[in-house]
């Protein structure tokens, strides 16, 4: 395989595994987040920011994908010419990204799920509620830190 | 930064101003009532639980006419009308109301009697629907369901199971009695349960043919009816016309109470208003002739308040300090850019008795980092525009939803600022725009730099702006060590750390580690080298000595300050935190880089600026949300973990006044006190 199948398949592998993540997370905060407005509407606008919560880290993983992509010049129209190591380099770049936003957007929306359930008792604590989900994230942000900086410092 | 002052009320007054004392508190909305009484006898209080029940009722009734009105004269309502508020109204429109209270509360009755009869009249329409319904299959039939036959004759109605035919009754009845043979079998309809069908035979059979039949599952309809069914569908369709006619009739008459809307939305708001002075009424200690009440109240207003009722009412007003023991509620005082944050600050938690109101350095750093994760231009722009729009054009709607608005303008300018400084318009929007379209590509340059093209440059600066920002915490925390007049505490838990912390970063700074992040080596001279080195030197020992004096075992105060010190990995992972301010800022960008992308592969073509300008708001509108989203949650956590972390621990209790708890409209004051 050439470099440049190796480094699409990195970029591939962060939206893919990020995006599963969100998508379970989001749809499980959702189904919570139904439930709720099901019984009282007005707490849409508050549960529909739970909801999202989990949505960042597909989010991020887009963002890994496009610098690698712009990076190979993929979306410049002609492939740059890489050979296997850095290709191989780029692959190791996009996963910290992709794994931990799979598992962190599943746990993330579980926390969503949970603080949902917080801001349908009690309404006046949802800034504490947000909290939780937050905290989850942090970990996304951290691994999507090194795919960032590990992508724009490999020289192809 | 401030707590407002509160002070203790206490009124003695004479029970015939009772009434007018307790409506002029709620009118001015200052006080909290909070009755504590160290020995109750020779008190007696009023049961007012029935009476309030009645008025919460009459408020609640209020309310589903209000609905039912709605239901059947809709007001157009757009979707910023939550924006406006409670409308304002004279304080004579409700003296208004209270004297056609009776009237009013007839007009609310006839309202819901009215829906009651639409109601039962739509249920009729479903029954008479149900029955025609159960009639379709037999309306081929010329005689009424419940005829039985002539005088020689018997007609046998039924049903059989769906499986039935001609053929196979006919067999059937033979094989169980081949001596009946003198009967006509119609059917009638079949649908997929059952056959209907009418059996006509001579009188002296009709038994033992039943029984035949009944053993192949005829059974005879339930509910037989006198008319031709045929017939008798009219006569249903008739009804269910003449229930329809009526229904419109009484929807028209609820309809013309449209111009009612208002007077009983004031109806509803006088109830809950006596409702909730009857709530008070009923906690206030009583004698014969007097009676008493307290609570707390903002210092500022008072003395205003005592002399009013002293002189209005003679009562005997006491003004009392807050006592040690007492935690008394809590309003905040800021000025106009700061009170935006009490929002955000009050869903942490207001300031805990004798803690201090961070809101004014919350709000600098909240609009700060906030700009700093969005920092697109163009966006901030929209938010400034938005909010200044919606601020200028509903000024009347609810005081904390106004202060989030304004958080928003203000967060607006410093993303306005900071897409300046990075460089970012809609993204890339006005590169790929000139390029694809005019094919000449013009860039505005950052004011700064492009943190895409040097994201470790922005990481470092984030990581600068998180010591500060941490810093500043630490430093509140002296701040309130200091007004405690604690100099031990503000010695050994601030001035020992920030001599850790800064010595830390010192010897960091010289060290390969940090130069192959930077990319450049910094060189200190020597005896910067030195201070640094004796700073984190004599923060170890002094946080290993020091923070655990609190215990007389110099072996456990040891080993506290060993784990004191331990707290250093808490403050690296707060500074490492604050890299989502590189990430949160790369994803704005890079979503909107990745939008114009999509937008422009149509090229320079009249189809091409179509989709530009479709993927352009769809994708930016978008884009725009989950990042406002983003900023907004990550500003808050830095704000909550991090920063009050250092100092602040919240769980104090809102002032909640004794006032008019209105729903619909605010009653003006005649005097501003």
């Amino acid at each position: 395989m050439s470099g440049i199948v190796w480094a699409l398949l990195g970029a591939a592998a962060a939206v893919i595994l990020a995006g599963c993540g969100s998508a379970y997370g989001v749809g499980v905060a959702g189904q919570a987040a139904s439930g709720v407005v099901t019984e009282d509407p007005s707490k849409f606008a508050k549960v529909l920011i739970m909801q999202l919560l989990p949505g960042t880290q597909g989010i991020y993983g887009l963002l890994v994908a496009f610098l690698t992509l712009s990076k190979i010049g993929i979306l410049g129209g002609g492939a740059a010419d890489i050979s296997v190591a850095p290709g191989l380099l780029i692959f190791a770049a996009c996963l910290p990204i992709g794994i931990v936003g799979l598992v962190s957007g599943m746990h993330q929306g579980r926390t969503s799920v949970a603080a949902i359930g917080i801001v349908a008792k009690k309404p006046d604590q949802f800034g504490k509620a947000m909290l939780f989900p937050a905290m989850v994230e942090t970990y996304a942000i951290l691994a999507l830190l090194i795919s960032i900086l590990a992508v724009s410092g490999i020289q192809v | 930064m401030a707590v407002l002052q509160m002070q203790r009320i206490s009124i003695c007054a004479l029970k015939k101003n009772r009434k007018a004392i307790l409506e002029r508190l709620q009118e001015l909305g200052a006080v909290e009532i909070d009755i504590r009484l160290e020995d109750d006898s020779g008190y007696e209080q009023l049961d007012t639980a029935g009476y309030r029940a009645a008025f919460e009722k009459q408020a609640n009734a209020a309310d589903q006419a209000l609905e039912v009105l709605n239901r059947y004269a809709p007001v157009k309502s757009s979707l910023l009308s939550s924006l406006e508020g409670k409308k304002q109204r004279d304080k004579e429109d409700i003296r208004e109301i209270e004297r056609h209270k009776d009237e009013k509360t007839a007009m609310v009755q006839q309202l819901l009697d009215l829906d009651k009869q639409i109601a039962g009249l739509q249920a009729d329409i479903l029954k008479l629907e149900t029955q025609k319904e159960a009639l379709v299959p037999w309306q081929s039939l010329e005689v009424p369901m419940n005829y039985s036959g002539t005088r020689n004759t018997r007609l046998l109605i039924g049903t059989m199971p769906a499986t039935a035919t001609r053929e196979s009754v006919e067999q059937f009845i033979a094989s169980k009695n081949p001596e009946l043979d003198a009967y006509e079998l119609d059917i009638l309809s079949r649908d997929k349960d059952y056959v209907y069908l009418t059996v006509l035979c001579l009188k002296k059979d009709a038994a033992a043919l039943e029984e035949v039949l009944r053993m192949g599952g005829f059974a005879r309809p339930a509910g037989l009816s006198k008319e031709i069914p045929a017939k008798l569908q009219e006569t249903l369709n008739a009804q269910v016309q003449e229930n329809r006619e009526q229904i419109a009739v009484l929807e028209e008459m609820v309809a013309s109470f449209a111009d009612k809307r208002e007077e009983l939305e004031l109806v509803s708001d006088y109830f809950r208003t006596r409702a909730e002075k009857y709530l008070v009424l009923g906690k206030l200690p009583q004698t014969k002739y007097t009676f008493a009440l307290s609570g707390y109240v903002a210092a500022y207003r008072a003395q205003a308040i005592k002399e009013e009722l002293e002189q209005k009412f003679q009562a005997d007003v006491e003004l009392e300090e807050i006592t040690e023991k007492e935690e008394a509620p809590v309003i905040l005082k800021n000025n106009g850019f700061s009170d935006s944050v009490e929002g955000v600050l009050a869903s942490f938690g207001l300031p805990h008795k004798g803690e201090i109101d961070p809101s004014i350095v919350t709000s600098i750093f909240y609009v700060f980092l906030f700009g700093l994760m969005l920092s697109d231009a163009a966006y901030g722009l929209i938010m400034v525009v938005a909010c200044g729009i919606v601020l200028k054009k509903f000024p009347r709607m609810s005081e904390s939803l106004r202060k989030s608005i304004k958080l928003f303008f203000y967060c607006g300018f410093s993303t306005l600022f900071w897409g300046i400084m990075f460089g970012g318009y809609f993204g890339d929007a006005v590169d790929v725009i000139s390029r694809v379209f005019f094919h000449h590509e013009v860039s505005i340059p950052p004011l700064w730099f492009a943190p895409l093209a040097d994201p470790m440059k922005l990481l470092l600066y984030s990581w600068l702006f998180g010591v500060i920002h941490l810093y500043t915490g630490l430093g509140m925390k002296g701040y309130i060590c200091i007004k405690e007049k604690n100099y031990m505490n503000f010695f050994c838990d601030v001035v020992l750390w920030f001599c850790l912390l800064t010595g830390l970063i010192l010897i960091l700074l010289p060290t390969e580690l940090f130069g192959a992040i930077a990319g450049s080596m910094i060189v200190f001279p020597a005896p910067l080298h030195f201070l640094g080195k004796a700073l984190a030197l004599i923060g170890v020992v002094g946080i290993l000595l020091m923070s655990g004096r609190s215990s007389k075992n110099p072996g456990i105060r040891l080993a506290l300050g060993a784990y004191d010190l331990y707290n250093i990995t808490g403050w690296m992972s707060d500074v490492l935190s604050y890299s989502r301010l590189l990430a949160l800022g790369l994803a704005t960008g890079v979503m909107a880089s990745v939008f114009n992308q999509m937008g422009s592969m149509g090229g320079d073509s009249v189809v091409g600026v179509i989709l530009f300008i479709v993927v352009f708001i769809i994708g930016h509108t978008f884009n725009m949300a989950i990042n406002l989203l983003g900023a907004y949650v990550h500003t808050c956590r830095l704000q909550y973990v991090e920063f009050f972390g250092k100092f602040y621990e919240g769980g104090g209790k809102a002032f909640a006044p004794f006032k008019q708890n209105t729903k619909y409209f605010d009653f003006k004051e005649e005097t501003q006190l």
